[in-house]
């Protein structure tokens, strides 16, 4: 019986120490583990998107709660203005999600651009949304009136050849950043007027 | 026979070596040594978990009930083990990007839990803390050795921290199925034959 109870102790004490450690830990790293994630994961996409701003788009953002969600946006300034939003979406991909970092123009209200930040597509196939930029870049200054869809869905997206189905996964996710942008836009105007330089 | 101190640290570099010699670990051996840095990486994260765990189950040794050391060893190794998940998450992102699945899953490897159960449970703290750090070292040189094989044949550079640098010239093909899982267990059964072969007597 003693020797019951000395297990349960132990365990319990040494259970109790070990969490107490790491809450303290992931409470003093949290803060520098997130900005690690939007430089490495989020950066490059939002950082090709926002060419030539004059600001760190990493560094300019906002939280949005969208019902449920909070959505996070980056403010790109370009000659003073913030002119672009950039913030992520999802599609269902052949391997799972794809993320997509969509920037929108929010004075001439279009495109500005697009970027895949994290999939898992089949190598040289549905990989070449996020290396090959010449299937993204098609999202480039388009408008925001139509949803996009690939060419064998009657839309004007060219999809990566043997990949149409991540390429409708990427159009899905741009056609539902419209949506919210679009639902979000007063929210987002308010926002963004701190951002005024 | 009791070894001496400085035996206690240079057994873990050549004669308890753990993927040559006691063929331990080699799920993270064999998955993340495609470039030296990997390689490196791993076995630093896993040199500390040994030395943070042999040191405390060695401390506790005397207090833990030998029904269940079993879990307390995990729980201790754990918590280590998300301690160097968190901090090179913190700090070293990319590398922790490309290791990836293979940090939380040193909990799992046998080198550890094996040192805390075979040596730490039953010496002192001291020779636990060269134990570990012998087999540490031994670890992660083993790491660099068989990466550095592997990434030299499957892509002619080095990468040693974050740029590669290139030892080959242009004119060199490289075998790229070094760097993919059968090009490992070949790496590794070259490397353990070339041990044994200079280890034989």
């Amino acid at each position: 019986m003693r020797e019951m109870i000395k297990m349960v102790v132990v365990l319990t004490i040494l259970s109790f120490f070990s969490g107490g450690v790491l809450a303290y830990l992931r409470n003093s790293t949290q803060e520098r583990i997130d900005n690690q994630v939007l430089e490495f994961v989020k950066g490059p996409a939002v950082r090709t998107i926002f060419e030539g701003a004059g600001n760190n788009p990493i560094a300019d953002r906002f939280t949005i709660e969208d019902g449920e969600v909070e959505r996070t946006f980056f403010v790109g300034v370009f000659d003073g203005e913030p002119r672009g939003i950039a913030f992520e979406t999802s599609g269902k991909g052949y391997g799972g999600d794809v993320g997509l970092m969509v920037g929108i123009n929010v004075k001439d209200n279009n495109m500005m651009g697009a970027g895949v930040t994290t999939h898992a597509e089949t190598p040289g196939m549905g990989a070449k949304a996020k290396s090959d930029p010449s299937f993204i870049s098609q999202f480039k200054d388009l408008g925001l009136e139509e949803p996009f869809k690939v060419t064998a869905d009657g839309g004007s997206i060219n999809a990566i050849s043997g990949a149409t189905i991540t390429s409708r996964a990427v159009s899905a996710a741009a056609t539902d950043a419209i949506e919210i942008y679009q639902k979000l836009k007063p929210q987002i105007d308010e926002k963004l007027m701190s951002f005024k330089k | 026979m009791a070894k001496s101190l400085t035996q206690e640290f240079v057994k873990g570099l050549w004669d308890e070596v753990p993927p040559f010699r006691l063929v331990l670990g080699l799920c993270p051996v064999l998955a993340v040594t495609k470039s030296v840095e990997n390689g490196i990486g791993m076995g630093v994260a896993t040199t500390f978990v040994l030395v943070g765990s042999n040191v405390l189950v060695s401390v506790l040794r005397k207090l833990i009930p030998s029904k269940v050391r079993i879990a307390c060893f995990i729980v201790i190794i754990a918590t280590f083990v998300t301690v160097v998940e968190l901090v090179m998450q913190a700090f070293a992102y990319p590398l922790f990007l490309k290791l990836g699945i293979f940090i939380p899953l040193i909990v799992v490897n046998c080198i550890v839990l094996g040192r805390a159960e075979a040596f730490a449970s039953k010496n002192g703290v001291f020779r636990s803390l060269l134990d570990a750090l012998g087999i540490g070292v031994g670890f992660t040189l083993s790491l660099m050795a068989l990466a550095a094989v592997r990434e030299l044949l499957g892509t002619g550079m080095l990468t040693i921290w974050v740029t590669p640098i290139q030892i080959f010239g242009p004119s060199f093909q490289p075998f790229s199925f070094m760097v993919e899982a059968p090009g490992a267990f070949m790496a590794l059964g070259l490397m353990l034959c070339l041990m044994n072969l200079v280890g034989k007597k």
